[in-house]
């Protein structure tokens, strides 16, 4: 009994413990909100149906015709894009912060930081993937040519990228606020906007068959901007809204 | 091995024009038990989120082993075990799969080690099942295996025994005897007394309602 004792004694004392690194913690993270989402599949399911009953209305309530659809085709599909993105935000972070599990990560020693990266490369993963793979069908049914798929499909890409980064700061700082959907919409879309210009750029000059590099270029430069600030402005918030 | 040692000096801490915490002093060193007590809405939540560090005092510091937290709030927080109201579970997976999934973040764990601790706290039997179909009282003991994993000095727990029935609160009591012996620092609010067998290692701090 007192060697078990003495022998607990010692393991009590973190510092004397195997670390987790930061990036082992955000990949454990990472795996189980994938694990969760997929045991939860409508949420799943939601941006991407919005997403295509969207880009459907359009051609029914506008007209059939291709030549009508192609000029408007890269704004729909990014204004179709960025709303399905934000209908997933508002539940980033708020069923973590109702079961405790935020507090968790927060007090658990780690980089609260990178486990909020985590989780917000997990919903891009989850909307931002599945939209990026439906953009280029959608873009079809709006008249766009098979030759400017890859340049859609990279433009929403990137795009959501941005936008799930630029969302979590939103997500986090609407945390403590009950029905936060508008507040969330409000925060974000202004600042969405760059990434709705230079997409639908890209996506225009990819149908008009032109290069379509420098728009790409600048929704990456947008991207590793929110990858470099947003995570950080995120664990800032969850803090404020933790105390 | 540090002598582990908590201690909160003058805290201060108010709510909007309700002052929470009015100059709250304690200590708590290896071995003991501090237990709060007090009306609802006296502070013990507030005063617990305080000492882990989530909320932050106006006046005062709380300080751990002497240094105070707020200089290596990292260091420190890999130091703690936070238990809250709700047990941090997720509905949809398993009691074990929260377990691998809650602390793998903190430490590298073992299947053996997952198992020891549900085995402790009575969990075999429903492991496997999603936290959904499980009672308030079975998830708070799958919480309890996770406060056994974390292997760290300082248990700061907020109402460790609600929903545990007599045999549960036993073992809350035999889980924090096993923490205190191996030299650990409990810190609990709880409304009901404590089951401990060693009643010298409990203190009581009560806190009352401004």
């Amino acid at each position: 009994m007192r060697t078990t004792v003495a022998a607990e004694l010692a393991s009590r004392d973190a510092r004397a413990q195997p670390a987790v690194t930061a990036f082992a913690a955000a990949r454990l993270v990472l795996a189980r909100d994938l694990k969760l989402a997929f045991r939860k599949r409508s949420q799943l399911v939601q941006p991407l149906a919005f997403f295509a009953i969207v880009t459907t209305l359009f051609p029914l309530g506008i007209s059939p015709a291709l030549s009508v659809l192609r000029p408007i085709a890269p704004g729909v599909l990014w204004a179709a894009a960025l709303l399905s993105a934000l209908l997933a935000l508002e539940l980033l972070f708020r069923e973590d912060a109702q079961d405790g599990t935020l507090e968790q990560y927060a007090v658990c020693g780690r980089s609260l930081t990178w486990l909020l990266a985590a989780k917000t490369a997990a919903h891009w993963l989850l909307t931002g993937v599945p939209l990026a793979l439906m953009a280029p069908l959608a873009a079809v049914a709006l008249g766009a040519p098979g030759a400017a798929l890859p340049g859609i499909l990279a433009s929403v890409a990137l795009g959501t990228v941005a936008l799930s980064l630029i969302g979590s700061i939103g997500a986090a700082l609407t945390l403590g606020i009950r029905r936060s959907g508008a507040l969330l919409s409000l925060l974000t879309l202004p600042l969405d906007i760059p990434v709705l210009i230079f997409g639908a750029r890209a996506t225009e000059l990819a149908i008009n068959g032109e290069a379509y590099g420098v728009p790409l270029q600048l929704l990456g430069a947008i991207a590793i901007l929110g990858l470099t600030l947003a995570p950080l402005a995120a664990a800032a918030a969850v803090r404020i809204n933790l105390e | 091995m540090t002598d582990f040692d908590l201690k909160g000096e003058n805290v201060h801490l108010w709510r909007g024009d309700h002052h929470v915490l009015r100059g709250v002093r304690f200590q708590v060193r290896a071995g003991e038990c501090l237990q709060l007590t007090g009306a609802n809405g006296s502070g013990k939540t507030t005063l617990l989120r305080t000492a882990c560090g989530l909320a932050y005092p106006e006046a005062g510091e709380i300080s751990w082993c002497g240094q105070n937290i707020r200089q290596d709030l990292h260091a420190f927080h890999a130091q703690l075990a936070y238990l809250g109201h709700e047990p941090p579970l997720k509905a949809e997976l398993s009691a074990r799969e929260n377990l691998r999934y809650w602390i793998g973040v903190r430490r590298p764990l073992a299947r053996d080690e997952i198992e020891q601790a549900l085995g402790r706290v009575g969990a075999e039997q429903w492991a496997e099942r999603p936290v959904r179909t499980l009672s308030a009282g079975q998830k708070r003991r799958a919480a309890l295996a996770g406060l056994t994993l974390m292997r760290v000095p300082l248990w700061l727990l907020d109402e460790p025994t609600t929903n545990l029935d007599t045999d549960g609160q036993k073992l809350v009591g035999a889980l924090i005897d096993e923490h205190l012996k191996a030299g650990g620092v409990a810190l609990a609010a709880a409304h009901h007394e404590l089951a401990l067998s060693e009643v010298q290692s409990l203190r009581r701090l009560e806190l009352a309602v401004e």
